[in-house]
């Protein structure tokens, strides 16, 4: 049993310098372990489903697309199925492998993201710069393909804008090999060296019982030996006709997120070789009607970080009647108390980034209150400075004289 | 389709009610309405049944229709087929049942958010954050319901 009398709480967030989005994680510790868990959601609340309802179809392509800056294809595509269900359009042979090229490329990009940021957040920031230069390349496949680097409005409802020409094929293909040379050499970094795999071992594990009971999805449910993957269990795209594997690995913890995901990077340049060698013939795109009929569908679609949903109903009108939108960070999140309990503060900011958001240090205003919420006291940074100085001088330590010796050296 | 069909037959033979209120759209995807007084009778039956075995809950949608709030489970199979089940409160008593406790505990922010943008009431939700409106925004404003624009807000509160 706890004494709640040493029981700190530390707010992370909602607006921190090392956070990527606001969110506010309260951890409440027993010395360096950490024994509870307050998740803050929704500042970044934005009312994209309200705004969708008063805008076109076509309108909201774009307005969805910018629901993640980093899964963008991911969530436009997912809304499009959506709604060319509802119209009963199909969706050219062409179009569907084309789409799956920009989906896979978008999967190369985020995972390289995460393995860097994965890295910096364990202070290996070689791999970061090595892994955030590989990204690059990729990063300028998507600008050749489509014209933009993020965002790339690679649909039109029916099907894909883009064609892709004979050169860019082979700039594609000269450029997956290169890709592939550098993960093999991660893959082998990821297994052989020791300080990588001991500082993520049993770091933020979750049970693959927690995983099923909780609904996490993508890489960090396959981590815990869960073979889930909307690719191959509720296909859309090409992907019915696309041979890959589902990755899956039983470690439970950080080491094995990171597996998966250098491990589906190799798949991902399986399929896109296969997209273009086997591309077939014709239009790229069916035309859609302006009007949308009454109706409804609902959409899954397996981003890089998990599975979005996508529900829509329309009314027969250009404007659609609701739609709906689970990103898989939504029901991630909920697994991280769960993979957080008794591990230390130090493992809050890798173990939060293997779902794929991130953050690292603590708030620079600490609230220091009993575990009951009483005698409540907010240090600011000079305080808790000054703290620090003052405890470690009643203990012996002192630096009063090393400091005087020192501003004399420097006159 | 002979899957969603079984489904569906199996279904209507054993809650009566169900006749006619289930639709196979297609490959994967099947849609039925309830009246919320029997909703837990078919949800239970689905997700703990082991011949159903629907363990994912992919997702809550709720839609302001008319006099009603309406909410769609979106339950889902290993194997992909989703069924998406319906039912209705009146928003005059817009009272629902959890199912965060019994079912799927992962179900937490999507409930929350029924509360939030719709004004549902969900009994046996456990304490906890608001999700995903701010602080101090305004009771009885309820952002999903068609009644409501953005000029109805005095953005001075917030």
């Amino acid at each position: 049993m706890v004494n709640p009398e040493k029981i700190v709480k530390i707010p992370i967030g909602p607006q921190h310098p090392a956070l990527k989005e606001p969110a506010c994680f309260t951890v409440s510790l027993n010395g360096e372990k950490l024994v509870d868990l307050d998740l803050r959601l929704g500042y970044n609340h934005r009312g994209v489903e309200k705004a969708a309802e008063g805008r076109t179809y076509t309108q909201n392509m774009y307005l969805f697309e910018r629901v993640c800056g980093i899964c963008s294809h991911s969530h436009a595509t997912c809304f499009i199925q959506c709604v060319e269900e509802v119209a009963g359009l199909e969706v050219p042979p062409r179009g569907r492998f084309l789409r799956t090229l920009i989906g896979e490329l978008e999967r190369i990009h985020s995972h390289f993201l995460w393995l860097g940021v994965a890295a910096h957040e364990i202070g290996f920031d070689t791999l970061l710069m090595y892994s955030w230069r590989d990204r690059e390349v990729v990063m300028d496949l998507l600008a050749m393909l489509t014209g933009n680097r993020v965002n790339y409005a690679a649909n039109v409802i029916g099907g894909a804008k883009h064609d892709v020409t004979d050169e860019q094929k082979a700039a594609i293909l000269k450029a997956v090999d290169t890709l592939e040379e550098r993960t093999k050499y991660y893959i082998e970094v990821a297994s052989e060296e020791t300080t990588l795999i001991a500082r993520l071992s049993n770091v933020g594990r979750i049970s693959l019982e927690d995983v099923k009971r909780l609904g996490t999805v993508g890489p960090t449910a396959r981590a815990s030996g869960l073979s889930q993957d909307a690719r191959r269990d509720d296909p859309y795209a090409a992907y019915k006709e696309v041979p890959f594997s589902v990755i899956t690995d039983t470690h439970c913890d950080v080491y094995g997120r990171t597996l998966v995901r250098v491990g589906e990077l190799m798949e991902s340049y399986k399929i896109i070789r296969y997209v273009l060698q086997n591309l077939p013939d014709g239009p790229i795109a069916a035309k859609a009607p302006r009007k949308i009929p009454a109706g409804e569908a609902v959409s899954r679609y397996e981003a890089p970080r998990g599975e979005d949903v996508h529900y829509v109903r329309g009314n027969g009108t250009e404007k659609p009647e609701r739609v709906r939108v689970r990103a898989p960070t939504m029901v991630n999140l909920l697994s991280v108390p769960k993979m957080l309990e008794g591990n230390n503060l130090a493992d809050v900011p890798i173990t939060v980034a293997a779902i794929d958001p991130c953050f690292s240090c603590t708030d620079r205003a600490i609230r220091v209150a009993d575990a009951d919420g009483g005698n409540a006291q907010v240090f600011s940074w000079e305080e808790s400075r000054r703290f620090g100085i003052d405890w470690y001088r009643k203990n012996g330590v002192d630096f009063t004289d090393v400091n005087k010796r020192l501003a004399q050296r420097l006159k | 389709m002979a899957n969603e069909q079984a489904i569906q037959m199996e279904l209507q033979d054993t809650f009566p009610y169900l006749n006619e209120k289930i639709v196979v759209t297609r490959e994967r995807r099947i849609w039925a309405e309830v009246a919320s007084e029997h909703f837990f009778e078919v949800f239970d039956y689905l997700v703990k049944h082991p011949k159903w075995d629907f363990p994912i809950l992919c997702l809550i949608t709720g839609l302001d229709s008319g006099d009603n709030l309406e909410f769609i489970y979106h339950l889902a199979r290993r194997d992909g087929t989703m069924f998406n089940l319906k039912t209705f409160v009146p928003k005059s008593n817009p009272v629902h049942k959890t199912v965060t406790t019994d079912y799927f505990p992962g179900a937490e922010l999507y409930e929350r958010e029924l509360v939030d943008v719709l004004g549902a009431k969900i009994e046996g939700l456990p304490p906890g954050n608001r999700y995903p409106l701010p602080d101090g925004w305004p009771d009885g404003q309820y952002p999903l319901r068609k009644d409501w624009t953005p000029d109805m807000l005095d953005k001075g509160n917030l």
